[in-house]
């Protein structure tokens, strides 16, 4: 048991801590690398409690995907940061209070939590993980079971995001020369330039 | 012994630190797209601990559902930001009034 308590208490303030720096850091790029070690240290939590499929998917899809489509982005635009940082001292105090204020009710929930959940029904265990099956198994069964429509509505969801990223980001540059495929397809043989080799004293019917 | 209040209160933390990062880097949209993961993280977790403390496998498959439009929220917002850049040649927030909104 003290292994887990050491463990969760580790990845716990190490995604704590790296969450602060994340929004703390002075350049955006430390900003995503933190980020990144944040999501490992949850993918940790996750996996203490017991949803390995998440804890991995977490990785797959955050650090592999949107981290670093972040770093890209960041990347890519030449942007002056200590000019975006003006307003960070000004806007401290207003955050800070915002920030107090949705602590405290978050702790007075937990709290109303401990005093006693309010019973508002008990899951009937048809979706528990039925005993002797792992946790991927068990997803799965529910996934393309129960959640079968719902797991294609996300499926559409990540297409049409990304023909919108990519119609979005997508530009005509005039400056290059392309295919013009449709002014190919629409083009006559009478309007072709032909080959000929006439024989000599013949000349060409045009 | 750690029980479900602990993960409730370091997802807590992570969901104020989010909201924090919106309030403090107003003017830096990347940074205000990450804090919005955080806070999108912190959801997971709670949505994983619930799942694993009642013992009810459908918080995980919601937890997957929530990264699902995570990853196409990120994006979309990059995107957005990309040609916003593209043509002001800036990403400060605070002079977004094209839509005169």
């Amino acid at each position: 048991m003290t292994i887990q308590l050491i463990a969760f208490y580790l990845f716990a303030s190490l995604a704590v801590l790296s969450g602060a720096v994340t929004i703390l850091a002075r350049n955006p790029v430390h900003s995503v690398l933190w980020l990144i070690l944040a999501f490992f240290n949850a993918a940790g939590l996750m996996v203490l409690a017991g949803a390995e499929f998440i804890a991995m998917l977490l990785v797959i899809v955050y650090v592999g995907a949107v981290a670093v489509l972040f770093l890209f982005v960041v990347m890519m635009l030449d942007i002056d940061f200590a000019e975006l940082r003006a307003g960070f001292i000004r806007n401290a105090p207003v955050g800070a209070l915002i920030a107090v204020v949705l602590f405290g009710e978050l702790l007075i929930g937990v709290g109303a939590y401990r005093a006693g959940a309010l019973v508002l029904g008990t899951p009937d265990g048809s979706a528990a993980t039925p005993a002797g099956v792992s946790n991927i198994e068990a997803i799965g069964a529910l996934l393309y079971g129960r959640y079968l429509f719902l797991f294609e509505a996300a499926g559409v969801i990540l297409l049409v995001a990304m023909i919108g990223a990519i119609v979005l980001t997508h530009r005509q540059r005039s400056d290059t020369r392309g295919q013009n495929v449709s002014r190919q397809v629409e083009r006559r043989p009478d309007e072709a330039t032909v080959n000929m080799q006439p024989e000599v004293g013949q000349g060409v019917s045009l | 012994m750690i029980g479900i209040e602990h993960y409730v209160v370091v997802s807590s933390i992570l969901f104020v630190l989010g909201v924090l990062g919106i309030f403090l880097n107003r003017k830096n949209v990347i940074v205000i797209l990450m804090a919005i993961e955080l806070i999108l993280l912190a959801v997971n977790i709670n949505l994983v601990a619930f799942s694993s403390f009642l013992h009810d496998l459908t918080g995980q498959i919601f937890a997957m559902f929530v990264l699902t439009v995570a990853a196409g929220e990120a994006a979309i917002g990059l995107a957005i930001l990309v040609i916003y850049f593209r043509g002001r040649g800036t990403i400060a927030v605070d002079d977004v009034n094209r839509m005169k909104g």
